[in-house]
């Protein structure tokens, strides 16, 4: 078991495609970094509460955690190592009981020492957040039972049940801990302030420009972080950032940026810019509204999926957007990823085109609704909603459907879905640390998964997906995966994943030490980066 | 008798042949003007038999292709062919700005007559409601009427025809105001004809000058508009061929790397306003008595 996962981890590994493993150099003490945060910033300072990058690309380098994705190996997808812990513990009782232990010497930026009561505050807070505090993540930890802080450097979390899904929970990248003090004081403090033990100290903000931090002299990680600081820009427009990164006002942004973007940097600073890909744990979801007519018709669905040619698709589309692999409901990079040829079975993926438009023209003929006409809900983001978009209402009208878009901003979009006010959406789906099991966690009906907007009921994905949840055996928790995207996506056409992401990073070449990852909310902290000026 | 006497006074009105050509004479500009709307008002009605390819059909093979004997325009992102969407997008922009220019002047029209005609309260409840709607710019008004609505064809038509009412009304009003003291309209309602029947019969159709002059000029602003709307990703939606919203899709991204994106249609927004404007510049001239004898 343990073989088949260290293969199939190599070969994901691998699969994700990083350019190639940076030669090893002698870091370079020193220097300013000033990258850009694609947003006009967060609703608070919190990353306990908050969802997005905008969020954790700001605060990300002011705050420790306990268990983080390997910062030197982060396109892996099993690879977990210690932040504050000294060392990834082995589980007990029957694999239902983690102890940690935590560093000692660590300090906040106010002095004060970093104990293990404060690794409990802040999990107490994630996992059981006290009424009126909003804890994003929570229903990730429904395995937890107890959060246990028996002394100073001992740190233990209690299971109701063994789960595949929780190590990869805990190295949640917003899991930042917090100052017991201030918590016991003020639940609220870290909405509207900053103080961790991270790489770098606060040192300035101003809402909706720019967020500044200097070297945390007193950092644990020896030698790090090597930059005298930072200094993040919010610059929402693309072209802004472009121009930015061109005129070298900014080192690069973390999150993507399109291939013509990209193309137009190596074209006007060649070696001067270094380009960073990665498959991305995001990616679009096609939503048919499954309570509404006519999608309430299993064979509408399958038709709709049916039309869609996403091998052709994808490959064309990412030289415009960043999208690039075709994938299932899990991670394309993962174990738990279907194989091409267990893809292939699946309504959305045949690779006869012909054979599955003709398949989709008899399937709306029999379903009574030959050349439908629908609206199909999208949000008013080019990259890469609006391209998938229009690729797909032209892939619909070669089974005879005729589709308009109905292009709304963010708001209006998430409020369209949450009244089930749409005939078809296309969402996203943009995890952070790879979790298979969490993740398609997201595809359960909306009783159980609120965000979900398929409004489906299916109580037979429900038993396969509990039954995942509780398995411990990998091989079988893949097999089971299996059954549970049969049945989301063959069985039920309850959604359908539509090319998943593609991360392209290009950055001034002179940025070193920083590896990309699967996703934008992973190794953001900066204590590993260094110019080379 | 008298029959005789009619028959033998020399008809000294001009055909409709000899009318256009003193136009085309006399306003060359105008002329031009005329031409280019004439061209993309054909273009835009013909286009399923002119355009050399679907308009929203993508085709990997041939993205962002520079013009070529293939594709006389270029492709864009998807492959699809620049000049048959440009063709399809004068389709667009000449339905909602012919339908938003004609459908606000009427309404301008008959608000503009009839605040005049009644004058008073009415007059300056109506008069003072247009001030409002005219604070705002219109490409702000249509922004807000369409954040409103929502966007998409019929949406982006109401917002651009909404603040084009008030415009109208208040320079019809001005030549209505006129109207309203002429003798003729005092026979009328001394006749016992109703409001309407005087508003449509006998003053509406002596304001008319002034009127084609506005809802030329509207044409133009409404096809602006329309651009500037979906520009801004709020008219009408892709894959839907629009003049602006090819600018949105191409201008930013594809400016250094394929500048046929952005080049061609915003050449066919200039020339479709710019014809426009000349011909609507001409026709004020050929309607207006005192510009005519100059």
């Amino acid at each position: 078991m343990g073989a088949w996962f260290l293969r199939t981890g190599l070969a994901a590994l691998l699969a994700v495609g990083l350019a190639s493993a940076p030669r090893a150099e002698t870091p370079k003490r020193g220097g300013i970094l000033t990258y850009l945060i694609p947003a006009d910033g967060g609703p608070s300072l919190d990353g306990h509460k908050e969802t997005t990058y905008a969020v954790l690309h700001a605060t990300a380098p002011f705050y420790s955690v306990l268990v983080r994705v390997n910062p030197d190996n982060p396109a892996s997808t099993t690879d977990f190592v210690c932040d504050l812990c000294t060392e990834m513990p082995k589980p007990t009782d029957h694999g239902l009981t983690y102890t940690f232990k935590i560093r000692t010497g660590v300090k906040f930026h106010d002095g004060t020492p970093l104990t293990a009561h404060d690794v409990a505050a802040s999990w107490r807070r994630i996992v059981f957040p006290p009424p009126g505090v909003s804890s994003a993540r929570q229903n990730n930890f429904v395995m937890v039972d107890k959060i246990e802080d028996p002394d100073d450097t001992t740190f233990i979390i209690k299971l109701k049940f063994d789960t595949l899904s929780f190590m990869p929970a805990l190295a949640d990248p917003y899991a930042y801990i917090y100052s017991k003090a201030i918590l016991d004081k003020d639940q609220h403090w870290y909405e509207k302030n900053i103080m961790g033990s991270g790489p770098f100290k606060f040192l300035r903000f101003d809402v909706g420009q720019s967020i500044e931090g200097e070297r945390n002299p007193d950092y644990y990680h020896p030698g790090q972080p090597y930059l005298d600081g930072f200094k993040a820009i919010f610059a929402p427009k693309e072209s802004v950032r472009l121009d930015a990164i061109r005129s070298d006002r900014a080192a690069l942004e973390f999150r993507s940026m399109p291939p013509s973007a990209r193309d137009q940097l190596v074209a006007a600073l060649g070696d001067k810019i270094t380009v960073q890909e990665s498959d991305w744990n995001c990616g679009n979801v096609l939503t048919p509204n499954n309570a509404k007519p006519p999608f309430d018709d299993v064979r509408v669905r399958k038709a709709l999926f049916l039309a869609i040619d996403q091998w052709h698709g994808a490959q064309a589309l990412s030289k415009i957007a960043v999208v690039h692999t075709v994938g299932g409901i899990v991670f394309p990079g993962s174990p738990f990823a279907a194989t091409k040829e267990e893809l292939e079975k699946l309504p959305g993926y045949w690779p006869d085109i012909e054979k599955a438009r003709a398949e989709a023209r008899r399937l709306l003929k029999e379903s009574g609704h030959e050349g439908l006409t629908f609206e199909m809900l999208n949000r008013n983001v080019s990259q890469p909603y609006g391209i998938v978009g229009t690729w797909l209402v032209d892939e619909f009208s070669k089974v005879g459907m005729h589709v308009t878009q109905h292009v709304v901003p963010t708001g209006p979009w998430l409020d369209a879905m949450r009244k089930g006010d749409f005939a078809v959406a296309l969402e996203a789906n943009c995890q952070n640390v790879v979790n298979p099991i969490a993740d398609s966690g997201r595809y359960l009906p909306h009783d159980l998964y609120p965000e979900n907007f398929a409004y489906h009921q299916d109580p037979v994905q429900v038993e396969i997906y509990n039954k995942m949840l509780h398995e411990t055996d990998p091989l079988k928790a893949r097999a089971l995966m299996r059954e549970f995207e049969n049945q989301t996506i063959g069985v039920g056409a309850h959604q359908l994943m539509v090319t998943w992401w593609y991360r392209i990073v290009p950055m001034r070449s002179y940025v070193r030490g920083w590896k990309t990852s699967p996703s934008h909310y992973l190794n953001q902290d900066l204590a590993n980066i260094w110019l080379d000026k | 008798m008298s029959a005789t006497v009619v028959d033998d006074l020399p008809d000294t009105r001009p055909s409709v042949w000899q009318a256009v050509w003193k136009f085309c004479r006399r306003q060359p500009l105008g002329t031009f003007g005329l031409v280019l709307v004439i061209i993309i008002a054909i273009a835009g009605a013909t286009a399923e038999l002119i355009a050399p390819y679907n308009p929203t059909a993508n085709d990997f093979a041939a993205m962002t292709e520079a013009p070529s004997w293939e594709h006389w325009l270029g492709t864009d992102q998807f492959g699809r062919d620049m000049l048959s969407r440009i063709v399809f997008g004068a389709r667009t922009a000449l339905i909602v700005g012919l339908t938003s220019a004609a459908v606000g002047g009427f309404a301008g029209l008959v608000v503009g007559v009839s605040s005049a005609y009644f004058g008073g309260m009415i007059d300056l409840i109506i008069q003072r409601l247009s001030d409002i709607v005219m604070a705002f710019p219109l490409i702000i008004m249509a922004l807000a009427v369409v954040s409103i609505f929502g966007p998409g064809v019929h949406n982006v038509i109401i917002a651009i025809t909404i603040p084009l009412i008030p415009r109208c009304s208040r320079v019809v009003r001005a030549s209505a105001l006129t109207v309203r003291s002429m003798p003729y309209i005092d026979a009328a309602r001394a006749c016992g004809f109703g409001a309407t029947r005087i508003i449509l019969r006998h003053m509406a159709p002596n304001v008319v000058a002034p009127f084609l002059i506005m809802v030329t000029s509207f044409v133009g602003q409404a096809i602006l508009a329309e651009a500037s709307l979906s520009y801004l990703g709020l008219g009408v939606q892709e894959p839907v061929p629009a003049w602006g919203l090819m600018l949105q899709g191409g201008a930013e991204e594809y400016a250094s790397t394929a500048p046929w994106i952005a080049i061609f249609p915003g050449l066919a927004i200039m020339l479709a306003v710019l014809g426009i404007n000349l011909f609507g510049d001409a026709l004020r001239d050929a309607l207006d008595p005192k510009l005519r004898e100059r």
